[in-house]
């Protein structure tokens, strides 16, 4: 049997929110060049909340998105460029956009309830002849057998590829093990994970979604990501080495670019803070965190009281103007 | 006072809901509901309270014309076009609740009477029938260069049309932003949220204005453009006051429904179809008053 695995590196998506949506097309252009010299099959770039994402409510991109993925392009003579799309965020026609520039892989995102807005994006990525994903966000808020159920709905709207995205970095080992498995066995399609650090659990729960069967696994370089991070691709890659799997990736090629080109752009060291652990704790989307901060130095409360009233509230990915609200009641509370 | 007869093609959540509505208004009468599932909830309660019913769509429609004066279309935005042209051709007028925006937007509390002797209506959407009316009110104190709405609803309150029909939402919702808002620029996201109890609709409305300042005239345009909604929609509410950063003004609202048809939870389905109620009765006097003038 083969033990080979496909790294999915989300540093110029994911990232996006750790650099509040600012990447130039010099900082895409050396992290791409690096990723395709090191031998990664696939990256991801966009913003943060997938194409059409740059607004007012999650931050806008300095440079357009499209400009990023163009560059990105340009980079990759083995690599190939994915995109991230959240229906009701983006459009069809914002995948067309991309597709155009010579995005090969497109990631469908949504709820972990909420499939069936993507039967309309995830035929347009088919026949665009894109590498089509089905990506359950906040996968920790529902039950094995829902996830099931919502993963043959991707499947039959044509996904390739079905993910298990822990948003909230709120999943234990055994969590995923669980979800994973039973996604083996419920659909024909390959199984990826995507994990964020919150409760420092992403490098073991991505060896637990490797173990159970997963093919695709995302990382970030030196974590790059929402909350927490992401699990850190360069480190990952040497584990699973040691695992005894096969990346196909050039180790010492990664570290550099995650050493020249992902540090010096960073503006905070991607560490589990107090507020992040929160994430993970009360169980609210990564990208709600420097939203929190903010919206926690305008009316002078604590982050982490908000951060635990949105997951009191079971709030889902984008709503992070619920943020604002919070924060104004609990100052009137 | 005389009134004129109705039909609701479409007999999921919007359809059934809007019937409701009609009862109570003084210028409609309920005449027929269309659908095109004849054990759907919508047709059942329907025929229950004595309405005629139609189980074949348009087509079913095309043969009893004799029923309606004015048709509301709940079906879906690939749907409306075919509907509209076998209406407007026999007279008929069409008040469109569907994304395909064929006729002009309609946002009651902006521009009720702007287009009501035309023979097709479109109603946007339930987030810009929300959102469009304060952006507007901020508009008329200072231009609003760029508005973005982000409108967060129950997953139970979005029936399969509307999950059909996302991208549709965005693009319309946009457009109506600029066209009926007056925002230079405009944008739409929509968030589906399961949670359990359902959450009550809400509205988040950002907005880049041209200059800074005019917070007491904007605050104020505001809270009376809240109170003009409020006399369809009583749900409709402010929830924390607006906050101003620079030229950013955010406005967050909650949408209660009526619970006619589904529970109060499910305010975008009620500010839709409390709004195109109001836009049917506007036409309904307006056409009255046109034949008593031929009379």
């Amino acid at each position: 049997m083969s033990k080979s695995l496909n790294i999915l590196d989300v540093s110029l998506r994911d990232g996006s929110h750790s650099v509040r949506h600012a990447f130039t097309e010099e900082q895409v252009r050396a992290a791409a060049k690096g990723l395709n010299a090191a031998g990664v099959r696939y990256f991801e770039v966009s913003h943060g909340d997938g194409l059409g994402g740059s607004s007012l409510q999650y931050g806008l991109s300095k440079v357009d998105e499209l400009k990023l993925i163009a560059a990105a392009v340009e980079e990759s003579t083995s690599s190939e460029v994915s995109v991230l799309l959240i229906p009701g965020i983006g459009t069809k026609q914002d995948l067309q956009a991309a597709a155009s520039l010579g995005a090969k892989m497109v990631r469908v995102a949504t709820h972990v309830t909420e499939a069936d807005v993507a039967a309309q994006h995830i035929e347009l990525g088919r026949n665009l002849g894109l590498k089509t994903v089905g990506f359950l966000m906040m996968a920790h808020m529902a039950p094995v057998e829902k996830i099931v159920e919502q993963a043959k709905l991707f499947e039959s709207y044509g996904a390739e590829i079905i993910y298990v995205t822990d948003s909230a970095g709120a999943l234990l080992p055994q969590e995923v093990t669980e979800r994973i498995s039973a996604l083996k066995d419920a659909v024909q399609c390959d199984i990826g994970f995507h994990a964020h650090n919150n409760l420092s659990m992403a490098m073991a729960n991505t060896i637990a979604a490797v173990e159970a069967g997963a093919t695709f696994i995302d990382g970030s370089l030196r974590a790059l990501g929402a909350g927490a991070g992401n699990t850190q691709t360069e480190v990952m890659v040497a584990v699973l080495e040691k695992l005894g799997y096969q990346t196909g990736i050039d180790l010492y090629k990664l570290i550099d670019v995650a050493n020249d080109v992902i540090a010096p752009l960073m503006q905070q060291p991607q560490e589990i803070t107090g507020s992040s652990l929160v994430l993970g704790y009360a169980g609210v989307y990564s990208s709600f965190l420097l939203h929190a901060k903010k919206a926690s130095e305008q009316f002078g409360v604590d982050e982490r009281d908000i951060l635990m009233e949105l997951g009191r509230r079971k709030t889902v990915g984008g709503q992070e103007d619920l943020i604002y609200e919070v924060a104004q009641q609990l100052v009137k509370a | 006072m005389k009134k004129l007869k109705v039909g609701i093609i479409g007999s999921g959540n919007i359809g059934t809901d809007l019937m409701y509505k009609i009862e109570r208004s003084p210028v409609l009468e309920m005449s027929v509901m269309v659908g095109i599932d004849p054990e759907s909830d919508g047709l059942k309660r329907a025929k229950d309270r004595g309405y005629e019913i139609i189980s074949n769509g348009i087509d079913g429609l095309a043969e009893r014309l004799d029923l309606v004066d004015i048709v509301y279309d709940a079906t879906s935005a690939y749907a409306h076009q075919k509907n509209s042209d076998v209406l407007t051709a026999a007279g008929k007028k069409v008040i469109d609740l569907t994304p395909a925006a064929i006729g002009p937007f309609t946002v009651p509390p902006v521009n009720l009477r702007d287009h009501i002797e035309k023979s097709n209506v479109n109603m946007v959407t339930c987030g810009g029938q929300a959102t469009i009316p304060i952006i507007h009110a901020i508009n008329r104190i200072v231009q609003v260069e760029y508005a973005e709405i982000v409108a967060t609803i129950a997953s139970k309150s979005a029936g399969p049309g509307t999950r059909a029909n996302i991208d549709e939402f965005t693009s319309t919702t946009s457009k109506a932003i600029e066209v009926v808002g007056g925002a230079k620029k405009g944008k739409a996201i929509i968030l589906l949220n399961p949670a359990e109890p359902p959450i009550i609709m809400r509205d988040a409305i950002h907005a880049l204005v041209e200059e800074e300042g005019h917070e007491e005239a904007i605050y104020n345009s505001i809270k009376e453009m809240v109170a003009q909604v409020q006399t369809y929609v009583p749900g409709y509410t402010l929830k924390v006051e607006p906050i101003f950063e620079g030229k950013k003004v955010s406005v967050f609202l909650e949408v209660n429904g009526a619970a006619d048809y589904l529970p109060a939870y499910a305010g975008n389905l009620d500010i839709m179809t409390a709004a195109a109620v109001e836009v049917g009765n506007e036409m309904a006097r307006y056409l009255l008053l046109e034949k008593e003038a031929a009379k």
